[in-house]
């Protein structure tokens, strides 16, 4: 079974744990400026968002890179760069419609969401359930129990 | 090793700014942040020196845990002598600029000197330098963090600056960063200010590895995380109502000063607590409270994201006040409230939201109206002083002008600006002011939780609840619960938890954190990432260390045994309501007593065997 990143911007404080913990799977270091995942800051609107790459099926950094350095992995369904491929040509970064591959200045390479193999650290770091790793197939599930939960049964007796 | 090694010198009279090594020798007796910093504060100042001249220094500093995944470490302080009380200043703030600035590779900033014009730090990883800030002066701190992002083009730079207030030489002013987050206390912002430095706008890319032992660390940071999350008050009660849950406590205990400290409970208080804050409101619907927001790293959100209710008063025709910002802590919500007689949560989180624009402390804001307050009713001043507004206890128009008028510096505004002391000297009633060593008093009554008067008597930065938080133990049972009432034992437990959180405060991490963790929590995380060992009781010798040093530095900068007293208010007047009512302080009982388990001599020093047994400088 695929899983996939969930997130609930609701639950979001802001921290950037999601942040570091991408960061230091990824690179060996806490750094938000390295993560594959970002939080965003709505100050006015008092509202603080959590976006990285939804692993689109049909995924348009894939189908746009000259090398073929952007593979599917089988077993949970990311897109990974493959950077013995990637030449850092960031046709990719200009493909994706949402912003989530991005160059490395450090490497010469593109970075994205891996989904660390199985088991994101995000969602592990995350101490609200604002970001989660559910069934693929059933993101919507939370949403559906929230409106089940608004049913009048008496109604219908 | 958690320590980036390196810090800047920035002289602001020369222009110049130049990297150094950071003194490890230093960093292994006083870990980092408020014991570090307060360290090279001792040997590079003379405490007789005016807080306000070229020859003070302002030092920002982070903790070796700064910037790394463990829970809260995302503070920073900001280290001087202090124009308030002429003591030591250290305050301590969250947000995210603290670990942006290790981040970009430093541990810490020590700016010396004064420039000749206004100007900023831009850092850029091992980039800094000088620009000048003639177009910034002038402008809140809001504005200033506008048009700095606008400037650089880059909306992740981090950035703290000071508002009008400090410009204006208000005596309490903070350093806000990241909009509404404060080094808040002692008048850190006038002594930046006073240097003709505006900001600091910080980006860093470049991260913080060298973690000693990884695998190590995220085991002891992943049990710390969960041993937060399984506290009632760091898991749901500090998430859920923010430091606001006090509000409520505090009152139904009889120590929460109201109206310049002349009672114990507030007959309002529960239009302007959590609960209030919770509460849909009339004007839309929706409650003063949006959302709870955590600062760099903390898995706690305490923090308050609020607006003010359409059409209130305050907000009249003025747009930058009707989006969401930071919101109502128990603090401001105390000094702006209680302590002014004030019940209008709209009012008060408008004079939050102003003291965060123009970067005032909203505690000693909130106590000097008070103290003008009370002199308005007592016909020491009348309209005449205070630009025609009727001064009176209660009055929200009063509060809210009030803290338009210390923004900018007008009016009466220059007075209220001059703190709670200045303020009652000035007219003659030096006992209506309630401060010790020139700071206002925070949010308990001395004669309702006993211990307090001692930490507000004793404090090296004059009144304050965050150099020994004893209400933990008064009240919450937190580790063992104490007599608020009983003045025994107090002693012991005001030097306990006056070291632990002198060490907590060099960490890099929150003292909020200690509601559920004790050393034992912080030792395995530092340890896993930092040069050297660090077990519980190295952290409570630090902490002890940094203490008397403290202390030192304010004997030497004139300090006597004379200034650890409370305002004559809490020896003569009874707290006339309450669980408290007929108690005054027993502070007078609990000093000697204090002075024994500290080592000091009867006046106030740290005796010889002190010195050598901590080797203090």
């Amino acid at each position: 079974m695929q899983r996939s990143l969930h997130i609930d911007p609701g639950k979001c404080t802001g921290c950037l744990q999601c942040e570091m913990a991408c960061s230091f799977e990824n690179e060996g270091a806490f750094n938000p400026s390295k993560s594959r995942i970002k939080v965003f800051t709505f100050h006015d609107e008092g509202r603080f968002v959590p976006y990285t790459c939804t692993q689109c099926s049909e995924a348009w950094c894939l189908e746009a890179c000259p090398t073929d350095a952007i593979v599917i992995n089988m077993a949970t369904g990311a897109k990974e760069v493959k950077d013995d491929l990637c030449v850092g040509c960031k046709v990719c970064t200009i493909a994706c419609p949402f912003g989530t591959i991005n160059y490395s200045q450090d490497t010469g390479k593109v970075i994205k969401c891996d989904l660390c193999g199985g088991d994101p650290a995000c969602a592990t770091a995350c101490p609200t359930q604002a970001i989660t790793y559910i069934d693929a197939d059933a993101t919507g599930l939370d949403r559906m129990r929230d409106w089940a939960g608004k049913t009048d049964n008496a109604a219908s007796a | 090793m958690a320590w980036t090694k390196k810090f800047l010198r920035v002289n602001l009279t020369d222009g110049t700014v130049a990297s150094e090594d950071l003194n490890m020798d230093w960093a292994d007796q006083y870990i980092g942040q408020r014991g570090l910093a307060t360290r090279y504060l001792v040997d590079e100042i003379d405490p007789k020196c005016d807080p306000l001249g070229p020859d003070n220094k302002l030092i920002m500093t982070t903790g070796p845990l700064t910037g790394t995944m463990a829970s809260t470490g995302g503070r920073y302080s900001v280290v001087t002598k202090s124009p308030l009380t002429g003591c030591v200043a250290c305050s301590n703030s969250g947000g995210f600029i603290g670990a942006e600035m290790k981040m970009a590779g430093w541990d810490m900033i020590i700016f010396e000197g004064k420039s000749p014009n206004p100007v900023y730090l831009h850092i850029e990883n091992d980039n800094a330098q000088l620009l000048s800030a003639e177009q910034l002066w002038g402008k809140s701190a809001w504005d200033t963090d506008k048009i700095i992002h606008a400037t650089h083009n880059d909306p992740q730079t981090r950035i703290a600056c000071v508002g009008r207030s400090a410009e204006q030489g208000c005596m309490y002013a903070a350093v806000i960063n990241d909009l509404h987050r404060a080094a808040g206390r002692s008048g850190v912002g006038t002594v930046m200010a006073s240097k003709n430095l505006k900001a600091v706008a910080i980006r860093g890319t470049k991260g913080v590895a060298g973690i000693k032992d990884p695998a190590r660390f995220m085991t002891a940071v992943n049990e710390a995380k969960q041993v937060l999350a399984d506290n009632e008050v760091t898991g749901v009660g500090l998430p859920t109502f923010g430091t606001q849950v006090l509000m409520n406590v505090i009152n139904e205990v009889g120590a929460m000063p109201t109206r310049n400290m002349r009672e114990v409970q507030f007959e309002g208080a529960h239009k302007i607590s959590a609960e209030a804050m919770a509460e849909p409101r009339e004007a839309d619907g929706k409650p003063n409270l949006t959302t709870n927001a955590g600062c760099f790293g903390c898995t706690i959100a305490c923090g308050r994201i609020s607006t003010i209710a359409p059409g209130h008063f305050s907000i009249e025709n003025k747009p930058q006040y009707m989006a969401n910002s930071g919101g109502l802590e128990y603090e401001a919500a105390w000094a702006l409230g209680s302590d002014t007689g004030v019940d209008d949560l709209d009012a008060l989180t408008y004079a939050n939201f102003v003291c965060n624009e123009d970067g005032m402390d909203p505690i000693s804001f909130g106590a000097t109206v008070a103290a003008a307050m009370e002199m308005f009713e007592a016909g020491v001043i009348d309209t005449s002083n205070t630009d025609g507004l009727e001064f009176k206890f209660g009055s929200a128009e009063a509060l809210c002008k009030a803290a338009e008028m210390v923004a900018t510096g007008d009016g009466f505004g220059k007075d209220l600006g001059l703190g709670s002391k200045r303020l009652c000297e000035k007219y003659g009633r030096p006992e209506l002011s309630m401060t010790v060593k020139g700071q206002e008093f925070p949010a308990y009554d001395p004669r309702g939780i006993q211990g307090m008067g001692l930490t507000y008597a004793t404090s090296n930065r004059g009144a304050c609840h965050l150099r020994s938080y004893t209400v933990a133990s008064e009240i919450l049972g937190v580790p063992v619960k104490t007599d608020p009432l009983s003045t025994e034992g107090k002693a012991d437990l005001v030097k306990a938890f006056q070291d632990a959180t002198a060490a907590v405060d060099s960490t890099g991490l929150c003292v909020f954190t200690t509601f559920a963790w004790t050393l034992e929590n912080f030792a395995p995380q530092l340890d896993a990432a930092c040069d050297g060992e660090w077990t519980p009781e190295k952290l409570a010798e630090a902490g002890e260390r940094i203490w008397n040093m403290e202390r030192d530095f304010n004997n030497r900068a004139g300090m006597t045994a004379a200034d650890d007293t409370l305002p004559e208010r809490f020896f003569k007047e009874e707290a006339n309501s309450g669980p408290a009512q007929g108690k005054t302080s027993g502070l007078k009982e609990m000093l000697p007593e204090y002075y024994q388990v500290r080592g000091w001599n009867a006046d106030g020093s740290p005796t010889d065997e002190t010195r050598s047994r901590l080797s203090l400088p």
